[in-house]
């Protein structure tokens, strides 16, 4: 569904990522690990088209995306779920969810989809007509991922939906990641929490200053040494 | 829900009041066609002010409100309306055009001409953000003006002469309801949503598939249409215009107004836009403390409510009660507070 090649991106001077290749099957979750400053964000962002890669190629359902504005790549079926929780702090719940689904007109569609975020978490429901600014971290998080599934993406891409939610939280958050995706979208999954991220991935890549180190199924790397020590704490 | 063009807001809080003040002015008209003289020419004049301001206030408000692009620029496009529409109608007037069409013929010229000076400037200067933007729009808003200083068709700082007076009550009137409603309508729709996201935040936006490039220079085109259009209607009210009256200084008492009234509520920038154009004259009496006391208000108003007087909630009765009644601090299910920027 998405293959990268050699992509290289970088901020100025900065060369952020130095040619990864990955890819990533319909249906699947694939996870991307590394610690703080590898690329991880990079990788994602380029996909998005927020970012324009220096060189290579990025492919998704065999079309070539790297050079295609952000709003396409929407368009075509991508979805990012930003790093750190960029709400709409001044508008409510229900319209950052309608903000979502910016690109579709089938208003039945979209409220039925509403009502799927809403199942999915149902603590938004409850808030949905309060201000997206006065949610607690975890619920910001909990409608950035709604947000990103109001435009019914066929590809997901999560960046650190965990990041600063309790244990008991990242747990529920997971549980829907796994769900979002047995409901048939396809998930790249960018974590610091390597433990989580392996358990529920079938395939996970290893990102280390902008390149990839490690790669196989996220089995395999849960029980790989060098990952034990460096990312699953022991 | 939301996604449809909402007029129901509009026909709840900015119909009634705006209709009885029109309507109010509009029997004084009729009685004077009567011979029955209710307001004289210097009323009129600061009814006519005050129609023109808010034009230029509620689309500035597009820009800077809505939008979130600090634009300093504004009074830029109202000269290049009002130069524009001047110079066509001295030179139409020999032309036996009626009145009713040559009118709104050269002010709909003098307002494209603008929105296209707008898009000149916007494209390349609308990928600044803040206080670039700011200092860009400042810049070009400049450039405009000296750049008719130093035409011949514009008689530099001479100043045009001659300019038909073709503007009326009516007139004014009739345009700046039709400002007002596109720009509500704009506001409310699709559009006005896109808009609002990339002032909330311009990158969540863009991953949402909001092609940012594409409404923030749509809402910088469209709010200089509209103040070439104000400016029309101010050169042919005055019936003399001159690169002075265009200068920095205005583009600050537009930006002022839209403050003042609160980013984001177009109400707020009509209720503004008329205090700001009646207070001085109100405070005539003061004589020379008359800025004093103006420049405190401001200052006063700015300390106790920095949002402005609506911050982003349209004028309501729902809204006064809220006011009216006082205010608890921290009780649990009241207000929500100022949100966090995450
Ligand atoms: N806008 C930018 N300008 C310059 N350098 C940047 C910019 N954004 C990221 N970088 C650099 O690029 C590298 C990769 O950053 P990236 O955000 O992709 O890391 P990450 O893997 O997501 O890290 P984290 O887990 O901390 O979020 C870092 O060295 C970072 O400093
Ligand atoms: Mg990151």
């Amino acid at each position: 569904m998405l293959e990268i090649k050699e992509m290289r991106v970088a901020y100025g001077a900065i060369k952020a990522l130095k040619g990864i290749s990955f890819s990533v099957n319909a249906g699947e979750i694939v996870t991307l690990i590394g610690a703080n400053g590898a690329g991880k964000s990079t990788t994602l962002k380029t996909i998005s088209g927020l970012l324009r890669p220096q060189s290579g190629s990025i492919i998704f359902e065999g079309r070539e995306i790297s050079t295609a504005p952000s709003y396409e790549i929407v368009s075509l079926g991508i979805s990012q779920v930003p790093e750190g929780r960029r709400i709409f702090p001044r508008q409510s719940v229900l319209e950052n969810l309608e903000l979502g689904a910016y690109q579709r007109k089938d208003y039945k569609g979209i409220k039925e989809d509403i009502q799927q975020v809403f199942s999915y978490f149902p603590r938004l429901a409850e808030r949905q007509n309060q201000l997206a600014g006065t949610l607690s971290g975890g619920e910001q998080q909990m409608l950035a991922i709604g947000r990103g599934l109001m435009s019914r993406p066929k590809l997901m891409l999560l960046d650190e939906p965990s990041m600063g939610l309790a244990p008991l939280l990242v747990q529920d958050i997971f549980r829907i990641i796994k769900e979002i995706n047995a409901n048939g979208a396809t998930i790249l999954l960018v974590e610091q929490n390597a433990n989580m991220a392996l358990s529920i991935a079938k395939k996970a890549y290893v990102l280390e200053t902008g390149k990839i180190v490690l790669s196989g199924s996220a089995e395999e790397l849960s029980r790989n040494e060098q990952v034990r020590k460096a990312y699953l704490g022991g | 829900m939301a996604m449809k063009i909402d007029v129901s807001g509009l026909k709840k809080y900015l119909l009634p009041a705006g209709l009885a003040f029109l309507l109010l002015i509009n029997l004084f008209l009729v009685l004077e066609f009567f011979g029955v003289e209710v307001i004289d020419r210097y009323v009129k004049g600061i009814l006519i002010l005050m129609q023109i301001n808010i034009i230029l206030a509620v689309s500035l408000n597009l820009i800077n409100g809505v939008t979130g692009m600090l634009s300093l620029g504004h009074a830029g496009f109202m000269a290049v309306g009002a130069y524009v529409s001047a110079i066509l109608s001295i030179f139409l007037s020999k032309s036996n055009l009626p009145e009713v069409l040559l009118f709104p013929l050269v002010l709909c010229a003098g307002g494209l001409a603008a929105a296209f000076i707008g898009m000149l400037i916007g494209v390349p200067t609308l990928r600044l953000r803040g206080d670039y933007l700011a200092i860009a729009t400042l810049g070009f808003g400049e450039i405009i003006r000296v750049v008719i200083l130093n035409l011949d068709i514009t008689k530099g700082a001479r100043g045009l002469p001659g300019i038909p007076n073709y503007t009326n009550l009516w007139w004014v009137e009739l345009f700046m309801v039709l400002s007002v409603l596109v720009i509500w309508n704009i506001i409310k729709s699709n559009h006005g949503r896109a808009l609002v996201s990339i002032r909330e935040n311009e990158i969540a936006a863009e991953a949402m598939g909001v092609h940012t490039t594409y409404y923030k220079v749509s809402a910088f085109v469209i709010g200089a249409f509209f103040a070439g259009l104000a400016g029309g209607l101010f050169a042919h009210y005055l019936g003399y215009i001159s690169p002075k009256s265009f200068d920095f200084m205005k583009s600050i008492e537009i930006l002022l107004m839209v403050v003042l009234g609160g980013l984001g509520s177009l109400t707020g920038s009509v209720i503004a836009a008329i205090v700001l154009t009646g207070l001085p004259e109100l405070l005539r009496f003061l004589q020379s403390y008359r800025m004093v006391i103006y420049s405190l208000t401001l200052v006063l108003l700015m300390l106790y409510r920095q949002e402005g007087l609506f911050g982003r909630d349209e004028a309501s009765a729902e809204l006064l009660r809220k006011w009216l009644t006082p205010r608890k601090k921290n009780h649990p299910g009241g207000e929500a507070g100022e949100p966090t920027e995450s």
